[in-house]
C-alpha cells in the first residue's frame, strides 16, 4: 500500500496540476449531462476547436508575458486593428493571401515593438502601456475600417478560420482518414516523448512521480486525444487553424521550456534584480516577449476575421480578458516566473467549454460573464489557499503584490549595505 | 545633577538558535548624549527595539524603569506616550506628503475628525525653527535632501514631546556638512533638555558630542565610558568593541600568488538620487591571481556599493575610473560586460538579489552561463543537469536532488547555490559580498574551505566583510573603507582587529 501512499502524497503535492485536469473534466461532464450529450457531439466539438482557436493563441504569448511579471491589456484591440488591416490590403487593394498574411503578421510585430519599448526601454508599467494600446488600437481599427465592416474575404483565407485538411476518401467513408491517421500518429508521438522523459529524469535521479500516477496521467491523456481525434473524424475531419494551433504550442513549449530566451523571461519574472545580476538583458527579453505578443494577435486577429468571413470595427473586444484568465485558470501567477503554456491551453479550453456549454443551454450573456468570473476567482483562490498551506503562510501577499516601479526618489540604492545591514541583526 | 532617566537591567532578548542579548545594563542619566558603540551585528539595534517597544515586554527578560517607573511597552506608540522616540537610520517619511503632514502623521491636528491645516502649519513652522531647519512646511518631503529629512524626523519626534531621543546611525546616509549640521541639534537640543542616545560607528562624531559610552559587543554590555572621568578615547572605545577571542577556525592555507588580475584606479562613485554625495571615492585596489582580498568597512563605507558600480554599474552614477584586467583596460559597463570579461559578484543578499527562490537548484546555477549549456539557442537539460549534479557533490549542497526548490534550502546551502552559479560562469575574479552572512557555523566552515580552493585554483578573489576575525582569518591582504575612501592596505601579517578598527573609523582629515 505505500505505492498508494506515496501517489496521494505526489497529487496533494501537486494539487494545483491535478486539479485544473480534473476541473476541465468535471466541467465537460457537467455541461455533457445539462446539455443532453449535445456538447460532445463531433459537430460541436468542432465548433469548440474553432470557436476557442483564436483565445487559445493569445494565451500563448500571454502566459510568456504573465511569467515575466508583465501583462497585456491590448490584445483584443490588436487583433481587430490587424483583421481591419488585412481587410483593407485584401479586400479594397486585392493583395493575395499569401502576401497579406505575412504582411499583417509584420504589422502586429509593429505593434508589438511600439508597446516594447515602451514598457522595457522607458520603463513605463505594462499595464498603462497596454491599457492605452487598448484605446489606441481600438482607435486605429475604426479609422481604418471607416466605422463599417469589410467583407466578403476570399476563400484561402477564409480557410485559415473554417477550412478542414482535405478529405483522402473523398467524402466516401464515415471516418475521415486523414484525421485518424494524425490522431494516432499524434497520440503515439506524445507516448514516445514522455517516456523518453521519464526515463531521462530517473537517470538523473530527479523523478518524483509515482509510477503509478505516470501511468495514470499518459494513459489518460492518450485516450482524451484519440477520443478528440475520434469526434472530428466523424464530422468534417481536422480543422487547419487546430493544425496551426498544435505546431504553436509545440513549438512555444519547446521555447519556454528550452531555449535560453524562455529560461531568461522565467528569470525575469521570478527575480528581476537576480536576473540583472546574472548578466541577463532583461529590457532585451521584455521588448522581444512583447513583439512576439503582437505577431500571436495578428494571428489571432486573422483567424477571428477569416472566420467571421468580415473585419468589424468591435472585432476582437473582450479578447484580452478571456486570454489574461485562460492563463491565471491555468496556473500563472501575478508576481511573474510561474505559468506554463500547457496550463494556459486548459484554462484556455475550460473557459471555452463554459462558454460553448452556456450557450447551448441559452444561458445568456449576464450569467455566462457571472460564471466565469465566478470561476476565475474561485480558480486563483485556490491557488492562494494551497500555496499558503504548503509554504505555511506568507505567500498570500506575494502572489497578489503588484510589481510597481517605484518613483526614483523612493527606493534607495539596491543592495546599498545600510540599508541591508539593519535586517540581519 | 547625574540623575538617571533610562535604566534597562539585564535585557536578555532571544531569537530561535541566538542570543541576540545577554544581560545588558544601560545607564542613560537625564539631559547627556549617551552614544552606543559595537560592531554590525553586536546587539545595537536590538537593544533600541526593545527599548521603543518594537519587541513587546513579555519578548524578552529584563526590567526597563524610565524617570523611575517601570515601562510595559508593547508597541512603538506605548513608549511614545511616555517620550521616548526612536529614529531609525532608514528614514520613515511620506515623500508625497508635505513637511507639516509628515511631522504630524499619526497625531493630526485636528477638531472632530477634521484637521485643522492653519494650526498644523503653524506648528509645524515653530518646530522647523527649532531644528533650524529653513524650509516651507507645505513642501513635499520628497524635494528636501536626505540630510534635511532627517531634521525633519527630529521635529517630528519634537512634536510628540520627546524627553528620551533615539537616533540609529543619523548620520550614516549624510554627507560631511548635514552630518555637522545634526551633531550640532543634537548638542542644542541637549541644551534644552532633551536626552539622547545615538548610534554611531564613527569615533570622532562620538568625541564631539558624547557625554558617555556604551560599548556592546556580542549581544554583552562591555564597559560604560564616561567623558567626566576622561574615559572616552579612540583606543579604548576601539578595544571594547573588538575585543574578543577568535572562536570560528579557518582552513589552512598556503597562498600560491601569482600575477596581477584586476586593478581598479581613481573610482569615483556618487550616489544615485543624491548626486552630492561621494559613496566611493578615488579608490584604488588590485588583486592578485590565488589571492585572498579583503574589503572591511564599517556599515555605509562604500565597500558593496564599489564591488557593485564595477560589476556593470549596478550601483551608483556618474561612476569615474579604470578597470584593467592583467593590465589591458577593459569595459565593465554592464554586467554581461563584466561576466565576459571574468568578474563574479555574488551579491550579499541573496534572497532579493541573488537567486530565483521559486526556481530549482540546476536552473539557479545555470542562469549566469546558460548559453554555455545551449546549442542554437536552445538549452541541453541533459548537460545541465550533469553540471548542477557535478556542483552539488563538488560543493556539498545538501538537498534531495538538483530539482529541489532554491527557496526551501537552508542559508548555507543556498549560498552555495550561489557561488557554483558563479564558479559556473568561469571567472578570473569573483568578488564575494558577506558570502557567510546568515549561515551557521558549520556552513560557514564549508563556504572558507571553497574560497580557499577557488585561491587555489588560481582565482583572484576579493571578499567583503563585516566581521574582522573572519577576514584575518581567510585574507592575505586587506583594504579598509571609511566614508567612501580606501583608508588602509594592510598586509595579513601585519593586520589585527586593532590596526583593521583604527582605519576603518578613519575620517578623511
Amino acid at each position: 500500500m505505500s505505492a498508494l501512499r506515496e501517489s496521494l502524497g505526489f497529487l496533494t503535492s501537486r494539487l494545483r496540476q491535478v486539479g485544473i485536469f480534473v476541473a476541465l473534466i468535471l466541467i465537460v461532464l457537467l455541461f455533457q449531462g445539462l446539455t443532453g450529450g449535445i456538447l460532445l457531439e463531433p459537430q460541436n466539438v468542432t465548433n469548440l476547436v474553432v470557436q476557442n482557436s483564436y483565445i487559445l493563441i493569445l494565451a500563448i504569448g500571454m502566459v510568456m508575458v504573465i511569467i515575466a511579471g508583465h501583462i497585456d491589456l491590448s490584445v483584443g484591440s490588436v487583433a481587430g486593428f490587424i483583421g481591419a488591416v488585412a481587410g483593407v490590403m485584401i479586400v479594397h487593394w486585392g493583395w493575395p493571401w499569401w502576401a497579406a498574411i505575412p504582411a499583417c503578421l509584420l504589422v502586429g510585430a509593429l505593434v508589438g515593438a511600439w508597446q516594447g519599448y515602451w514598457i522595457a526601454y522607458v520603463g513605463i508599467p505594462a499595464f498603462i502601456v497596454t491599457l492605452a494600446g487598448m484605446l489606441i488600437f481600438r482607435g486605429l481599427t475604426l479609422i481604418t475600417l471607416k466605422n463599417q465592416q469589410i467583407t466578403p474575404f476570399p476563400a484561402e483565407l477564409r480557410a485559415l478560420g473554417g477550412g478542414f485538411l482535405p478529405d483522402l476518401t473523398g467524402g466516401t467513408s464515415v471516418l475521415e482518414w486523414l484525421t485518424v491517421i494524425l490522431g494516432i500518429g499524434a497520440t503515439a508521438a506524445l507516448l514516445i516523448q514522455a517516456l523518453k522523459e521519464r526515463r531521462i529524469r530517473r537517470k538523473f535521479d530527479l523523478e518524483s512521480e509515482p509510477l503509478v500516477w505516470f501511468v495514470i496521467k499518459t494513459a489518460f491523456t492518450a485516450l482524451l486525444m484519440l477520443i478528440i481525434t475520434f469526434l472530428l473524424a466523424s464530422y468534417r475531419g481536422t480543422p487547419i487553424v487546430l493544425v496551426v494551433l498544435a505546431a504553436l504550442v509545440i513549438a512555444y513549449t519547446a521555447l519556454m521550456n528550452n531555449s535560453v530566451f524562455g529560461r531568461h523571461t522565467y528569470a525575469i519574472g521570478g527575480n528581476l534584480h537576480a536576473a540583472e545580476l546574472s548578466g541577463i538583458k532583461t529590457k532585451a527579453v521584455t521588448f522581444r516577449l512583447f513583439v512576439n505578443m503582437g505577431v500571436l494577435s495578428a494571428l489571432a486577429g486573422l483567424v477571428f476575421t477569416a472566420r467571421l468571413n468580415s473585419a468589424q470595427p468591435a472585432g476582437g473586444t473582450g479578447f484580452e480578458l478571456d486570454s489574461i484568465a485562460a492563463a491565471f485558470i491555468g496556473g500563472a501567477a501575478v508576481t511573474g516566473g510561474i505559468g506554463t503554456v500547457a496550463g494556459a491551453m486548459i484554462g484556455g479550453l475550460i473557459m471555452g467549454v463554459l462558454n460553448n456549454g452556456m450557450s447551448i443551454l441559452g444561458l445568456g450573456t449576464d450569467y455566462q460573464q457571472l460564471i466565469k468570473g465566478l470561476v476565475l476567482l474561485v480558480a486563483v483562490g485556490f491557488d492562494i489557499f494551497n500555496k499558503n498551506r504548503s509554504a505555511g503562510g506568507g505567500d498570500i501577499t506575494k502572489r497578489f503584490k503588484l510589481k510597481t516601479t517605484p518613483p526614483a526618489q523612493e527606493k534607495p540604492a539596491p543592495a546599498a549595505s545600510e540599508t541591508v545591514e539593519a535586517g540581519v541583526k | 545633577m547625574n540623575t538617571p532617566i533610562l535604566q534597562m537591567r539585564g535585557i536578555t532578548k532571544t531569537f530561535p538558535g541566538v542570543k541576540a542579548l545577554q544581560d545588558v545594563t544601560l545607564d542613560v542619566n537625564r539631559g547627556e548624549v549617551h552614544a552606543i558603540c559595537g560592531e554590525n551585528g553586536a546587539g545595537k539595534s536590538t537593544l533600541m527595539k526593545v527599548l521603543s517597544g518594537v519587541y513587546a515586554h513579555n519578548t524578552f527578560d529584563g526590567e526597563i524603569l524610565f524617570e523611575n517607573e517601570p515601562c510595559n511597552f508593547s508597541s512603538i506608540s506605548d513608549s511614545e506616550k511616555r517620550g521616548i522616540v526612536i529614529i531609525h537610520q532608514e528614514l520613515a517619511l511620506s515623500p508625497y506628503l508635505s513637511i507639516a503632514e509628515n511631522i504630524y502623521l499619526g497625531n493630526e491636528q485636528a477638531t472632530n475628525g477634521w484637521v485643522d491645516w492653519r494650526k498644523t502649519n503653524l506648528e509645524a513652522a515653530k518646530l522647523l525653527a527649532r531644528v533650524g531647519l529653513d524650509e516651507n512646511p507645505v513642501t513635499p518631503v520628497q524635494h528636501i535632501s536626505v540630510g534635511k529629512q532627517q531634521l525633519v524626523e527630529i521635529a517630528k519626534a519634537l512634536s510628540k514631546e520627546v524627553k528620551l531621543l533615539i537616533l540609529d546611525e543619523p548620520t550614516a546616509a549624510l554627507n560631511d556638512e548635514d552630518s555637522g549640521h545634526l551633531l550640532d541639534l543634537i548638542l542644542h537640543l541637549k541644551g534644552q533638555g532633551v536626552t539622547s542616545i545615538i548610534i554611531s560607528h564613527k569615533l570622532n562624531e562620538i568625541r564631539k558630542v558624547a557625554d558617555a559610552v556604551t560599548i556592546i559587543r556580542d549581544g554583552k554590555t562591555i564597559e560604560t565610558l564616561r567623558l567626566d572621568e576622561g574615559q572616552i578615547t579612540q583606543e579604548r572605545i576601539i578595544r571594547g568593541m573588538v575585543g574578543r577571542d577568535l572562536e570560528s577556525l579557518y582552513p589552512d592555507r598556503e597562498p600560491n600568488i601569482g600575477e596581477e588580475v584586476l586593478r581598479i584606479e581613481d573610482w569615483s562613485v556618487r550616489h544615485p538620487q543624491d548626486h552630492t554625495r561621494m559613496v566611493v571615492n578615488n579608490a584604488n585596489l588590485h588583486v592578485r591571481k590565488g589571492e585572498v582580498v579583503g574589503l572591511a568597512g564599517l556599515m555605509g563605507a562604500g565597500r558593496t556599493e564599489l564591488a557593485m558600480s564595477v560589476f556593470g554599474r549596478t550601483y551608483g552614477t556618474a561612476t569615474s575610473g579604470k578597470v584593467y584586467k592583467y593590465g589591458e583596460e577593459i569595459n565593465t559597463a554592464t554586467v554581461s560586460d563584466a561576466i565576459r570579461h571574468g568578474i563574479a559578484y555574488a551579491t550579499e543578499d541573496r534572497k532579493h538579489y541573488g537567486l530565483n527562490l521559486i526556481e530549482d537548484i540546476k536552473r539557479n546555477i545555470s542562469l549566469a552561463a546558460l548559453r554555455k549549456l545551449a546549442k542554437r539557442g536552445f538549452v541541453d537539460k541533459n548537460q545541465e543537469t550533469v553540471v548542477a549534479n557535478g556542483y552539488r557533490t563538488s560543493m556539498n549542497i545538501k538537498a534531495p536532488s538538483v530539482g529541489a526548490i532554491t527557496g526551501k534550502l537552508s542559508g548555507g546551502n543556498q549560498q552555495k547555490v550561489v557561488l557554483s552559479k558563479w564558479m559556473f560562469s568561469d571567472p578570473d575574479v569573483l568578488i564575494l559580498d558577506e558570502p557567510t552572512r546568515g549561515i551557521d557555523v558549520g556552513a560557514k566552515y564549508e563556504i572558507y574551505t571553497i574560497i580557499a580552493k577557488l585561491a587555489a585554483e588560481g582565482k583572484a578573489v576579493i571578499v567583503i566583510s563585516s566581521e574582522l576575525p573572519e577576514l584575518l582569518g581567510i585574507c592575505d591582504r586587506i583594504y579598509t573603507l571609511a566614508a567612501g575612501h580606501i583608508t588602509g592596505e594592510v598586509p595579513i601579517a601585519e593586520a589585527t582587529q586593532e590596526t583593521l578598527m583604527h582605519y576603518m573609523t578613519k575620517e578623511k582629515e
